[in-house]
């Protein structure tokens, strides 16, 4: 066969059954992506014969004779096509993963199809921007600031290094490269909710030619773990093996197989007989407790950090601050009601999957798709027994994360086939594989009581959390406890209670996920706000006012807590609250909507602790190099979150340079020191006070040389455009570049951070919706979102951080819902039955940005990544609420879901 | 996705060349839906592209549309202006979840033979009286309406073997004017129902619903009901456990948008009736 692509012809033969995408990758086009592989999301876009066409779905053999381009062949020799350009200069694209195809949609757009774009763009999914940064692209906006003095880069908008390369389709992603001899895995997965393996028969499946390897529970070391990674492993459960002779949930690894291609490893998974004793299985978490309900850890115990085995509980917490049932029978106010948030998938665009191999040291190598390769690294070594040393994790540019990827769901399992092979491997999930067998957010239920006095002061609040953690404890106990901290410490009460279960079911694990447990409970606390308001003819923004922590406050949720290091670094919510209320009052376009439609507004709040509790580690490393530029390492990861835009703005500004000479090498544990890693936010606010702790150093290294030269008080000395400065005395880093050279010592500096003390950040959000009593229909016709952030990093990025995060939580407040059935199956295992928002879906949201710098952050910036999906929820149902004059209790609010209780009270 | 299990690729040029239908294979359209799931019990696709059927032909009685023709040649059809009915085409068209890229590739004979019930083909075709013209495994020929043809989700009249050739619409049904209804859970997703009025010369309304229902209904009226005859009808014919119920839609509320929806087809329609 013969085709061309990017005007290079190539005669190799595809398979019969092969896609393009894969054949395309193949001959070495990486920039053709693999979101969904099943035509759904337009990751894999190119261009057929100039026509834009989904690859995943073209059989191969149809390029006969055909041309194709890809994103690396568009902007021909000259570099970059205009739209490229566009999307870097707009800097439309975070992870970058959908990047490609989004471009080559783009151009391929003619005008009537560029003044709709919420149908032209229906087939190309961004799961991180929320799309304003796109449409900016399209309409051929700069969002970058240019030309900006060395010294001054902290707070200015700076694009993402890896730009250019993202919009080329160069930046190279988990599986962007080429291993010679590589061999593939496919993993046999549970059909049954809750068994036991008595037999596996591998006979037939080794038969395959080209199979080399299959791993069961017998080939598997007996450790107990969890696929959750946090800094203090005592934080999770020890109730996981990474391949068990016990399945808990339908979509749980069975069985690996290593085979010379993924098409014999297949086969091979379907030729595997497995003898199953069926278990009861426990699908509905409300039973979980209940006696005589299946037990799904038997053998666990506390010593595993397991609650209470015997219950499924694995974990719960209960405390009482004051007497809120005293408290509740006197207030002159008071609101009950159960919440259910469902589950939703993080469905970051690049899957999980990686590529391992043992190097010729010895050492195990691990290229995977994850936000923690220092935890990895520990993990391996521990399950392995090997030496830390012999074992390196890492990462390049990783597509998307949302905490989907603080767990180890195949780093196990490629580092036991590479040990067993001795040879290169990979893994790479399917779509569906993300859904039914890596984790999800926690569903929960969520019961409330809130009471307050006839001046709206809260009496009392009081929750009651079922969380459902699925047939595994990956986080169980930290999201539930985080659910019920910010969420209540927020507000001054001096009656509190919680009570929270964190049970196991028969279902596929849920595990961190962006917001970690607080939007499952915000929907609450904030309804029973607004509710209370309501009641008292408050308004809802002055009823919170009343009712927050101002800095200094204690925030207190019960039971006690061990952790004393959250402070009040900065405080912003006071300007939130008030920026989102002006901005919802201001004038606007007037909807022309029929009597139908009823329109209102609501809000919601949210703190959030702006590292993760009981120490967040970073180091970081920057040298002055021969260029008199600087390196600068970290292991934070860079999965759209903008970490390293924002570190190499730290250090140049701490080092009186520009970005441009800031070289970053990051999240790669031969690079040696150690990053808890990039989660929870702490990827600026922790690992960003590492780099500026190492620049700092480094910059005094190099006026204590300066000073030396000059025989003069190292403190009478400064940094100032690429230079120390001392009066009309300049020694430029070229000069000490040399001269490092001539000693032969390098200069250098190193810093740290433990991520503690923390402060606290805030969010508000306010929607204005309509709602059509007669569909079900929701428009919304303002989004507000103010946040608190410190000192803002990079306006650009931080905006786009917070839209991103609304449109995510738009989401599962709208359209996202993972269905599982009575029997544990996740019924709907594809994006074209799990409606992620697209172009047509996410309304602008307003951004605006409290005035703070906070004392603890570096250089007075907080974290902002997770917080801004928080509230989202929460604020639509009570705009909702205040619209229709009904309070649904579980999202998502759909117009099928909201229907019947708009029929049963305005009729049909 | 790669088919992994397919060992091989037949590319018949005639019908004579068809090969015999055996258990694994399938016919090979557009491949949209073929492709984006995994088919491990299939071995050998027969690609129907090198037949090269004319993707549509107009003739003084009918369109002939090739089960082959994709959603995107259909789209770029110019129609006569006397054809009142022709914008359905495009609004079915819109009314894919899919996007305008998947239409370059996409069969209107794939939807149909797909057969779910947000088929907007369906839609199209069942509106506009299509007839379908199947060509029997045994080498036979079969006529049958496509209201007839879809019987249920992913159900319809195709026999192991049996291939759909074209759907013929009568241009009498693209001269009728028309109205057209849509709605789902979110702007641009799949459709929860999807109702086509038209309106004959001589004042008969078809009323077809889809997408509400796990297979197209249709209702005809020798003159345009009012409000409470078109509801009572609705009700009448189509039974509750006639409507679909998925991630999509609940089959309360799609029973309800159809009943709303129809009665919107009927408001507009009624400018056009003969009084």
């Amino acid at each position: 066969m013969s085709l061309d692509v990017n005007g290079k012809p190539f005669s190799q033969a595809p398979r019969a059954g092969q896609c393009l995408r894969t054949f395309l990758r193949e001959l070495g086009h990486f920039g053709v992506k693999k979101g969904c592989d099943a035509g759904d999301c337009g990751a894999c876009t190119v261009l057929l014969d100039g026509e834009p066409v989904h690859s995943c779905l073209i059989p191969a053999f149809r390029a006969e004779g055909r041309a194709v381009t890809t994103i690396e062949g568009l902007g021909g020799d000259s570099g970059a096509h205009p739209m490229q350009q566009a999307f870097l200069d707009a800097q439309g694209f975070q992870c970058g993963f959908c990047t490609a195809g989004m471009i080559l949609t783009c151009v391929s757009l003619n005008q009537a199809q560029r003044t709709d774009l919420g149908v032209a763009l229906k087939g190309n999914i961004c799961r991180c921007t929320g799309y304003r940064s796109i449409e900016d692209a399209l309409l051929g906006k700069s969002n970058v600031d240019e030309n900006i003095d060395p010294g001054a880069a902290f707070g200015r908008s700076l694009p993402a290094p890896a730009g250019p390369d993202v919009v080329r389709g160069k930046a190279r992603y988990t599986f962007d490269t080429q291993i010679d001899g590589l061999l593939h895995i496919k993993l046999l997965r549970s059909p049954h909710a809750h068994a036991k393996i008595v037999a596996i028969d591998k006979s037939a499946a080794l038969s395959i030619p080209g199979v080399h390897a299959v791993l069961t529970h017998e080939d598997a070391p007996t450790v107990l773990i969890s696929t959750a990674r946090h800094e203090r492993d005592w934080m999770d459960p020890e109730d996981t093996r990474i391949l068990d002779d016990v399945v808990r949930f339908i979509g749980q690894k069975v069985a690996a197989v290593v085979a010379d291609s993924e098409a014999a490893a297949e086969d091979a998974c379907r030729r595997l007989k497995v003898d199953y004793e069926l278990l009861p299985a426990l699908i509905d978490p409300e039973k979980a407790m209940a006696p005589g309900a299946p037990v799904i850890h038997p053998d666990r115990t506390t010593a595993n950090r397991v609650a209470d085995a015997r219950r499924n509980l694995a974990a719960e917490t209960h405390g009482e601050f004051g007497d809120v049932a005293a408290a509740l029978a006197t207030s002159a106010v008071t609101y009950e009601a159960t919440f259910h948030s469902h589950r939703v998938q993080h469905a970051a665009l690049e899957t999980h999957g990686g590529l391992a191999w043992l190097d010729a040291s010895g050492v195990l190598n691990v290229r995977t798709s994850t936000q923690v390769p220092f935890l990895t690294r520990r993990a391996l070594s521990d399950i392995f027994e090997l030496p830390i040393d012999k074992v390196r994790v890492f990462c390049e540019r990783v597509g998307g994360g949302f905490g989907g990827k603080q767990e180890m769901f195949v780093e196990d399992i490629l580092a036991l086939a590479v040990l067993k092979t001795e040879r290169p491997v990979k893994l790479e999930l399917t779509r569906e594989e993300q859904f039914i067998a890596t984790s999800t957010r926690h569903p929960m239920r969520v019961h409330i009581k809130a009471g307050a006095d006839a001046d709206g002061r809260l009496t009392a609040l009081q929750l009651n959390v079922l969380s459902n953690t699925g047939a595994y404890g990956n986080h169980a106990g930290p999201v539930m406890f985080h659910s019920l901290s910010e969420s209540i410490a927020v507000y001054n009460c001096p009656n509190k209670k919680v009570d929270g279960y964190a049970v196991y079911t028969n279902t596929v694990p849920a595990g961190a996920f962006r917001g970690y447990g607080l939007p499952q409970t915000l929907i609450a606390t904030e309804a029973a706000i607004d509710e209370l308001a309501r009641q008292l003819g408050i308004s809802p923004y002055e009823m919170r006012r009343r009712n927050v922590v101002r800095s200094g406050d204690p925030m207190l949720s019960p039971p006690p807590s061990e952790f004393h290091d959250v402070l009040y670094g900065s405080y912003g919510l006071d300007q939130c609250l008030d920026l989102v209320e002006r901005a919802m009052r201001a004038d606007g376009p007037q909807p022309d909507l029929s009597p139908e439609w009823l329109i209102g507004d609501g809000l919601a709040l949210t703190m959030i602790d702006t590292a993760p509790p009981a120490g967040h580690l970073a180091d970081a490393m920057v040298a002055l190099n021969d260029e008199a530029g600087f390196d600068l390492t970290v292991g934070t990861a860079e999965f759209g979150n903008g970490t390293s835009t924002v570190h190499r703005q730290i250090a140049a500004t701490t080092l009186a340079t520009t970005v441009d000479r800031i070289r970053l090498r990051q999240s790669d544990t031969a690079h040696g020191g150690h990053d808890t890693g990039a989660y929870g936010s702490a990827g600026m606010f922790v690992a960003g006070k590492a780099t500026h702790a190492a620049a700092m150093q480094l910059a005094t290294e190099l006026k204590t040389a300066a000073a030396g030269a000059w025989l003069c008080d190292v403190g009478s000395c400064t940094l100032e455009s690429e230079a120390v400065v001392r009066g009309v005395r300049r020694m430029a880093f070229v000069e000490l570049a040399k001269l490092a050279r001539e000693r032969g010592q390098p200069f250098a500096g190193t810093g740290n951070s433990s991520g503690t003390p923390r402060s606290v950040g805030f969010n508000v959000q306010g929607f204005r919706v309509a709602v059509n009593k007669g569909t079900g229909e929701l428009k919304i016709l303002r989004s507000v979102h103010a946040a608190d952030a410190g000192v803002v990093a990079n306006p650009m990025q931080c905006r786009g951080q917070v839209e991103g995060g609304v449109a995510q939580a738009l989401g599962a407040a709208l359209y996202e819902e993972m269905v599982i059935d009575a029997d544990g199956r996740v019924t709907n295992p594809k994006f074209r039955d799990y409606h992620l928002p697209s172009f047509a879906d996410v309304p602008r949201t307003e951004v605006f940005f409290a005035e703070t710098s906070d004392t603890v952050g570096p250089l007075g910036a907080k974290s902002m990544s997770e917080s801004p999906y928080n509230p989202v929820a929460a604020a639509l149902g009570n705009a909702i609420a205040d619209a229709t004059g009904i309070r649904f209790t579980a999202p998502p609010f759909k117009p099928d879901r909201l229907f019947p209780a708009l029929r049963d009270k305005f009729g049909n | 996705m790669d088919l992994n299990t397919i060992t091989t690729v037949a590319h018949p040029q005639t019908r004579a060349q068809l090969p015999i239908w055996t258990a694994g294979d399938a016919w090979l359209a557009g491949g949209t839906w073929l492709f984006s799931e995994p088919q491990v019990h299939l071995t050998r696709l027969i690609d129907l592209a090198d037949l090269k059927w004319p993707a549509l032909t107009v003739t003084e009685s009918h369109l002939g549309i090739a089960a082959t023709c994709t959603v995107a040649q259909l789209d770029g059809l110019v129609c006569p202006p006397g054809w009142f009915a022709a914008p359905l085409i495009n609004q079915c068209c819109r009314a894919f979840l899919a996007s305008f890229k998947i239409w370059k590739t996409a069969t209107v004979g794939g939807n149909l033979c797909m057969s779910l019930p947000a088929g907007p083909m369906i839609s199209l075709t069942a509106a506009l009286d299509g007839v379908c013209t199947i060509w029997k495994a045994d080498g036979g020929e079969q006529k049958i309406q496509v209201i007839e043809f879809v019987t249920g989700n992913q159900r319809n009249r195709l026999a192991t073997g049996d291939l759909l050739r074209q759907i013929d619409i009568p241009i009498a049904a693209l001269k009728r004017r028309a109205a057209f209804r849509q709605i789902s859970l979110a702007p641009v997703g799949r459709s929860a129902a999807l109702l086509i009025g038209s309106l004959d010369t001589d004042g008969t309304l078809k009323l077809t619903v889809t997408a509400s229902t796990v297979r197209p209904i249709q209702l005809s009226f020798p003159k345009l009901p009012n409000a409470s005859a078109l509801r009572d009808a609705i009700e009448q014919h189509i039974a509750d456990e006639l409507y679909h119920t998925d991630i999509h839609g609940k089959p309360l509320w799609r029973k309800h948008m159809t009943l709303r929806l129809a009665e919107e087809i009927r408001d507009e329609l009624l400018g056009a009736a003969p009084s």
